[in-house]
């Protein structure tokens, strides 16, 4: 009996799903929930919450410190998912080509992805020293500049400073998931289309980039995720400083939640980056969708 | 015959780069890919060097910063002896190695059932299984914080144990059920046909296929969890059960003076673990990521 159960392909498929539903239901899916209703409570740390309806979010749009938050966010994602796509595409072509020791290579660039955030981020911190910068150090010794930069210091310097960290983590998965696409492409493509007599802007606006769609739109996703979301790099970085001008919608939240208390306000601006994600997600989804021609013909 | 096949494959994977000139060669590929490989080494030589820079070193501004003059292990041996790093790092081996193998587990079977047993629903379970892993854990830090602290884990490993797999069981079951869609069903008509059970055919014939898969899975999952930063940094508060990234950047950061020697050393210290598994395993790392992209 048991055995005939076990052979059962639904009986058996529910068993070994039994340990991650679990898992994901308790910790995952909970939560989610649960997050969503902090942020209509007022619960402190320690305490049990009440209801208020939409107070924490009412108070929250008129906070300028959210605001400012939510702009620094949407700055720090735009900018930084540009620069990642734009320099990420360019390496990902100059690894595609013909080079010596091109496993190596792969494997030396992907090493920003793999090191923990908070530990390159300090490496990061003291590159960037208001008074012992490498960076202003190399500057002053060439002539171009006569004072130390400041980099954490200025609001807008801090913004760029951190945009720039982000980037150099950011760069190696864009690079190489797009070299796996780049990968895929068949040189005959490229071979007839230099016998039509294209340029090489032509052979890359032409062939590359229309059969690279698929790819970019889900890799510039995950980008766009993970960037909307950080934390690890600003709060070892800046912790939102200088004057805020730093701070995103994750760090903000962190700093209401935990040092601050308010957990309900704390999830109340979690929760208000859901629809952002949605966003991006749908755009990415509907917007550049594989189309028949690009996987390659009859689908 | 197979050497005019070879030589074949050989001239279409070089493409038509033939075309191109040495010097031209140069100025468009070799020079940007050396600066990119510049920056995105240069933090890791950064860190690196000043972790091995007695102090007064570091704060001197009129010697060439680039060079250590005199390599020193102090920095090393204070965070080794004066600080609670070595807890830090055993605390983070626990928790990142229990974590990835009880994942891994419980992504095998449901990776197994979704895309073998394929159940009533195994299409929506699987794609729910890919929108989990589109949820950041910085929207989830919060309520977690407080089921963690109501179910009376708060502060100890067992917290870090049972949250990290929220975003590695998602990963790996996702990678895993790619690599077992590349499986021919045929070795499983076989076994079936010989009498074996679901069981026996994950055990004896899925698995052994798909160590490669397992070991991506594995790779990556552990370098994940070594590199989680907001739920330890949430979730615990005592330093002796704090991990690695978590311990340097509140622990050893205090007051106005930063000792950014041992800070650099601690920082180096705590990415070597990650670096040296990775450097091992790199295919396997590339092609479970890329491979979950395209997907």
């Amino acid at each position: 009996m048991i055995s005939r159960l076990l052979n059962n392909r639904h009986a058996l498929g529910l068993l070994f799903m039994l340990p991650t539903a679990l898992l994901l239901l308790v910790f995952l899916t909970y939560p989610l929930g649960l997050g969503v209703w902090l942020g209509f409570t007022n619960t402190k740390i320690g305490g049990t919450g009440e209801w208020i309806g939409l107070s924490n979010y009412s108070y929250l749009a008129g906070d300028s410190l959210t605001q400012l938050a939510l702009f620094n966010t949407i700055f720090y994602t735009v900018v930084a998912s540009v620069v990642k796509f734009a320099l990420g595409l360019w390496l990902a072509l100059l690894l595609n080509k013909n080079l010596p020791f091109k496993s190596f290579f792969r494997a030396i660039v992907l090493l920003p992805w793999i090191v923990p955030t908070a530990l390159s981020a300090l490496a990061f911190w003291w590159i960037y020293d208001a008074q012992f910068s490498i960076i202003s150090w190399t500057l002053v010794k060439l002539g171009l500049i006569d004072r130390y930069i400041d980099f954490l210091g200025d609001p807008w310097l801090a913004r760029f400073s951190t945009i720039a960290a982000n980037v150099w983590r950011g760069i190696p998965f864009v690079a190489i998931s797009l070299l796996a696409g780049l990968q895929t492409i068949s040189p005959t493509l490229y071979e007839a289309a230099s016998i039509d007599g294209v340029t090489p802007w032509q052979q890359f606006r032409y062939v590359t980039l229309p059969l690279l769609t698929p790819i970019i739109a889900v890799v510039m996703t995950f980008s766009v995720l993970f960037t909307f979301t950080d934390f690890q790099l600003i709060y070892v970085l800046t912790r939102g400083g200088p004057l805020n001008a730093t701070h995103l919608m994750a760090t903000l939240s962190f700093q209401r939640a935990i040092p601050g208390g308010s957990l309900g306000e704390g999830a109340a601006i979690a929760t208000m980056m859901v629809p952002f994600l949605l966003a991006a997600i749908l755009f990415s989804y509907f917007g550049l969708q594989r189309r028949g021609w690009q996987q390659g013909g009859d689908k | 015959m197979r050497a005019t096949a070879a030589a074949e494959q050989q001239d279409t994977a070089q493409g038509m780069d033939y075309l191109q000139s040495m010097p031209r060669r140069w100025v468009t590929i070799y020079i940007p890919l050396g600066i990119f490989v510049f920056v995105l080494l240069f933090p890791f030589y950064w860190m690196a060097i000043t972790a091995f820079k007695p102090d007064g070193e570091l704060l001197m501004r009129s010697a060439n910063p680039f060079w250590v003059m005199a390599p020193t292990l102090a920095h090393f041996k204070k965070l080794l002896f004066d600080t609670p790093y070595p807890a830090w790092l055993l605390n983070t081996v626990i928790v990142s190695t229990i974590a990835t193998f009880a994942s891994l587990a419980a992504s095998v079977l449901a990776a197994y059932a979704i895309e073998r047993l394929r159940f009533q629903g195994a299409k929506q379970v699987g794609l729910a299984i890919f929108l989990a892993y589109l949820i950041p854990p910085s929207i989830l830090f919060i309520p977690l914080a407080s089921i963690v602290f109501q179910l009376g884990l708060f502060d100890t490993r067992w917290a870090l144990i049972l949250t990290y797999p929220t975003f590695l069981i998602p990963f790996c079951t996702w990678l895993l059920m790619g690599y077992f869609r590349s499986i021919p069903y045929e070795l499983e008509e076989c076994a079936l046909i010989d009498g074996a059970t679901r069981w026996e055919i994950l055990v004896k014939i899925i698995l052994p296929l798909a160590v490669p898969g397992l070991i991506s899975a594995g790779i990556f999952a552990f370098t994940l969890s070594w590199n989680e930063f907001i739920y330890a940094l949430t979730f615990i508060s005592s330093s002796e059960v704090k991990t690695v990234p978590v311990g340097i950047v509140t622990e050893l950061i205090e007051g106005d003076v930063y000792h950014w020697g041992a800070l650099m050393a601690g920082a180096l210290l705590g990415s070597l673990p990650v670096a040296l598994v990775y450097s091992f395993f790199v295919e396997y790392y590339v092609s479970g990521m890329t491979g979950a992209v395209k997907e």
